[in-house]
């Protein structure tokens, strides 16, 4: 274990992304690793494989920690547009804002958001929970198909505009329902993964009850069997 | 693509930096738009006196120009920057001094007039024709800058932003417009004229007509929602502060940063890394359809 608590240092003001992401990409790599000025570049910590923690120190551009998997990766300030992209496992916590399309097309793992994500928040979602403790922009869960986001404070116009399936909750206001989104009925299964998310992301001051529950009603034409013999 | 910064003071102390700052924010946008760039820079306003910005000036032509333009203005002063120049006269004889600059020739072309600004463009990268200008060495409050990355017209010193269609007006444009020509068509209907075929000019004009019959910058911009069709982030800059929009889509990039000091706005927050005290500044993105608006006390 002990080579897993050594602090391992990368500072972008004396190296490269280039070189931060072949380091961390590399089968040698292992512990926990911190970031120093990463100042919004792009592409931080991405394609990582390897259960590492990583921590940016600061601000990050477009796409950090895109396609992670397994790696727990904490972002210390805000994140760009594209922040976990087609994340597969693991967690990336964002302490600042998110920009747009935060978790865009994310097939699993952890996302939390301590302040607020843009638009397009969890944009073609495929089985990635999404927490954000702040509020979303417009069409967020924009084709949804699995997953579940979480939001602590409002929701933008069109949420959840044309989604296959995945859960949606919000504490706060929803501004407008985009096409073939309701809202549901809160079940006992949708409360259990609410409660399980909030605390997976250290929210303790909103209780699951104070949430409501959207999700697809199926009325688009893709859901229509008749429409099946079309291919 | 294309890349945005603005920077507005309002701690006068940082005023004699605002070029440098300025110059350093545009240079981290020169990967959003490395074509062309320009800046629209706010200072040194003097009572009684515009200030008018030509370009296209040849330094063999500086001096036909300067006694052309005395000829008209007796007490007009020269600052010329590379290919620009800077003429300061008395508000009176500004429209004269004007005719002269449009009717000179030689491919030198008005570019801007009013109290404060002074506007600078040209082709290259941004580091390159902020360098040109000396940029880093100019004060004021409040600046604009823009990184091209051209899309809807040629890659031409007149096709670079900020355009200005009005006296200390000035936008710069992240997007592009679909119905510009259509609106561009209608404008000149009303007495507009347009310098290039570009989609931003067309905004501008359209903000400067609003403006010019009596509406407040937000009154115009909220109009813009409706009448502008098309992928936007808009930086607008007046004599005293500017103002930020973005399309309902909102697919155009925008941060802001505001400390004690500053207001700052980029397409992305790489260029705020340089600005004093960002670290403890409020980052936020702009919402779409809201104005934002931040003006000194004139």
């Amino acid at each position: 274990m002990s080579a897993t608590l050594e602090k391992q240092v990368i500072d972008l003001h004396t190296s490269t992304v280039r070189v931060l992401n072949s380091t961390l990409q590399s089968e040698d790599a292992t512990g926990a690793w911190t970031i120093l000025h990463p100042e919004g570049r792009h592409s931080l910590a991405v394609g990582l494989t390897a259960p590492l923690d990583v921590t940016i120190d600061g601000q990050a551009g477009y796409y950090a920690a895109g396609m992670n998997q397994r790696a727990n990766v904490v972002i210390k300030g805000n994140a760009g547009p594209g922040v976990a992209e087609n994340m597969m496992s693991g967690s990336v916590h964002v302490e600042g804002n998110a920009s747009m399309a935060a978790g865009a097309t994310a097939q699993g793992g952890l996302l939390v958001i301590d302040g607020d994500a843009g638009a397009r928040c969890g944009i073609s979602m495929k089985g990635v929970s999404i927490v954000v403790r702040g509020s979303v922009g417009h069409m967020s869960g924009f084709m949804a198909q699995s997953g579940n986001l979480v939001v602590c404070g409002d929701a933008g116009e069109a949420l959840g505009d044309s989604l296959y399936e995945a859960r949606l909750f919000v504490r706060g206001t929803v501004k407008s329902l985009g096409a073939d989104c309701e809202e549901k009925k809160m079940t006992d299964e949708d409360l259990a993964i609410l409660k399980d998310l909030l605390k997976e992301a250290g929210i303790t001051d909103y209780p699951a009850e104070s949430f409501r529950r959207y999700g697809s009603a199926r009325r688009l034409y893709n859901f229509n069997v008749d429409n099946a013999s079309a291919y | 693509m294309c890349g945005i910064v603005g920077l507005f003071l309002k701690n006068p102390r940082l005023q004699p930096q605002l070029g440098a700052l300025t110059a350093q924010m545009l240079k981290t946008m020169t990967e959003r738009g490395p074509d062309s760039a320009g800046f629209a820079v706010y200072g040194g306003a003097q009572h009684g006196q515009s200030k008018i910005t030509v370009r296209g000036l040849e330094e063999s032509q500086r001096k036909d120009f300067e006694a052309g333009v005395l000829a008209v203005s007796q007490k007009a002063t020269f600052v010329f920057r590379d290919d620009h120049a800077i003429i300061t006269c008395s508000d009176e004889a500004e429209p004269a001094v004007r005719a002269f600059v449009e009717g000179f020739g030689h491919g030198v072309v008005f570019v801007s007039s009013g109290d404060s600004i002074e506007l600078y463009k040209g082709v290259g990268l941004p580091e390159d024709v902020a360098a040109r200008f000396g940029l880093s060495e100019m004060t004021g409050t409040h600046a604009i800058g823009h990184t091209r990355m051209a899309t809807e017209s040629a890659v031409t010193t007149a096709g670079a932003h900020p355009f200005s269609t009005g006296p200390d007006q000035c936008l710069v444009h992240n997007g592009s417009l679909s119905n510009h020509n259509t609106l561009r068509r209608q404008l000149v209907r009303d007495g507009l004229s347009f310098e290039t075929e570009n989609d931003s000019e067309v905004a501008a004009g359209y903000l400067s007509w609003r403006l010019s019959k009596g509406e407040r910058l937000d009154e115009a911009l909220t109009a813009s929602l409706s009448d502008l069709d098309g992928f936007y982030t808009f930086v607008v800059g007046t004599r005293d502060g500017f103002a930020v929009l973005r399309d309902p889509v909102a697919c155009k990039p925008a941060v802001m940063a505001e400390t004690e000091d500053y207001v700052a706005f980029a397409s992305e927050y790489r260029a705020f890394a340089g600005l004093p005290g960002i670290e403890k500044a409020t980052v936020f993105e702009p919402e779409p359809q809201r104005v934002y608006h931040w003006e000194h006390a004139a």
